[in-house]
């Protein structure tokens, strides 16, 4: 197996078992009420607020820079010769 | 065979979160996105290149439960770039791309099913999404999970026998997470796997050739046949006390050409009133060079793989970016609907470490360093049902 794939494993696996074994079952309540995110709804607080201003960011970036994924929004095409 | 590795290797983990994903019961409901239209116009100037066109993006819902989505974007490109200037002409074309998406919210799980498109006269791109996410922990958490599969047809103007093929596999991973009443952070991992022919057909690296009168020959590229990529990126939104709110991400990426890259992002908005919002960001993105790119190979086939893409080359680019969004009054909206007009403007500076500008007159590999600046600005309408 591969470097990059014992490295997708392992995050992976931890993921599935840092859910697994989530905060409700190890008995810690929720901090933030729904009452105290007044502040986190702001729409100001949003980094989808333009949606379609981040798809073009995204793709500005994706034609020009060799780094791809994570961005959250789609990809693909290009206009990069 | 390194997309079955790569599939088994993750599947086992996948079906855990699946499954768990399944059988959380917390009793918060997640939310459909919000209705919507928005139109821009987008421009990019730089490097040679002019680069242009409209898009469109609907949002409607169905009912409580089904919503669509619908998105066309046009890329009508003139360029003159680097590359082009150095071995051909410049050139003119036009991209066009179009998706579609339906999200069904049942319970607290929202999953999402998307198609995409996209069209240029020697490239077609056909992909699809599969998006789920949930909320749980009494809405501190969410978790999503998405997988894609893109088919491209890869095509070389003016050779009308050039034909080739390449597929693009994608999973990702997030966790969303409230940690205070003012802060919230997300990690997000995504794996990329491609298969096939991953060249661009025009492109072409430069040797050494002492028998030419230039005393520089040319080839094409010759790029491996797959490559596999894998990101982590960490971002964080914080609410600040005067209703201002401030953003960062740190995206870490490295790939099976022993490409690795980091990008660091740290935005600001400050509303005005209640009726504008300004936007301010800095970004500063670096990466090394794959591992078969050269700027000058020291004669023909020098090695297996071959590549003078500077996207492939070591480089860092900063990025300045603000903008503005006004809140249109009543009487010139659409009905009781709000409606907003945004502008945004990005200045991006490229600098190369080891691609030379071969259109200076100069010494065969003693040029100097390539680099330029360019301009993006957006502009666009967006109305709330």
């Amino acid at each position: 197996m591969s470097l990059f794939n014992q490295r997708l494993s392992i995050i992976l696996t931890s993921l599935a078992l840092l859910t697994l074994t989530g905060c409700a079952q190890l008995s810690v309540e929720p901090w933030v009420q729904p009452y105290e995110r007044q502040n986190l709804a702001d729409r100001i607080m949003r980094t989808d607020r333009h949606p379609i201003a981040n798809q073009h960011v995204a793709h500005v970036y994706e034609a020009r820079e060799s780094a791809r994924g994570s961005e959250g929004v789609g990809g693909g095409g290009c206009g990069c010769n | 065979m390194a997309v079955t590795k790569l599939y088994q290797s993750a599947g086992c983990s996948i079906l855990w979160i699946l499954f768990y994903l399944s059988l959380s019961s917390v009793s918060y409901s997640t939310v459909l996105p919000e209705e919507r239209a928005d139109v821009l116009y987008h421009r990019y100037e730089g490097g040679g290149m002019t680069i242009d066109g409209p898009a469109v993006l609907l949002r409607k819902k169905a009912n409580e439960s089904i919503a669509f989505s619908a998105y066309y974007y046009v890329d009508t490109i003139s360029s003159a770039s680097v590359d082009v200037m150095s071995t051909a002409s410049p050139y003119s074309e036009e991209r066009k791309e179009g998706q579609l998406g339906i999200q069904y919210l049942r319970d607290k799980t929202l999953m999402s099913l998307n198609i995409r498109q996209s069209d240029e006269s020697d490239f077609l791109a056909k992909s699809v999404s599969f998006n789920i996410s949930q909320d749980t922990f009494g809405d501190l958490t969410n978790l999503s999970l998405g997988l894609s599969f893109g088919d491209n047809d890869i095509r070389r103007n003016g050779d009308e026998f050039f034909q080739e093929q390449s597929q693009q596999y994608r999973i990702n991973a997030a966790i969303s997470q409230i940690l205070t009443r003012n802060l919230s952070v997300n990690i997000n991992v995504e794996a990329v796997s491609d298969e096939g022919y991953l060249n661009n057909p025009y492109r072409t690296v430069r040797y050494i050739d002492n028998n030419l009168p230039s005393g520089v020959g040319y080839q094409v590229e010759v790029y491996p046949r797959t490559r596999n990529s894998f990101s982590t990126k960490l971002s964080a939104s914080y609410y600040l006390p005067y209703r201002a709110a401030l953003f960062f991400h740190y995206r870490y990426f490295t790939d099976s050409w022993q490409i690795n890259a980091d990008d660091i992002e740290i935005g600001y908005r400050q509303p005005l009133a209640d009726t504008l919002e300004l936007d301010f960001k800095v970004r500063y993105y670096q990466q090394t060079q794959a591992s078969f790119y050269s700027d000058l190979f020291p004669y023909q086939d020098a090695q297996n793989f071959l590549a003078r893409d500077k996207e492939l080359s070591d480089f860092n680019d900063i990025t300045l970016g603000v903008g503005l969004t006004y809140q249109l009054p009543e009487k010139l909206t659409f009905s009781d609907m709000r409606s907003e007009v945004s502008l945004q403007w990005d200045y991006i500076r490229f600098n190369y470490n080891n691609f030379r500008d071969p259109t200076v007159d100069a010494a065969v590999g003693e040029e100097p360093l390539y680099q330029f600046s360019a301009n993006i600005f957006r502009l666009f309408f967006s109305l709330y049902f």
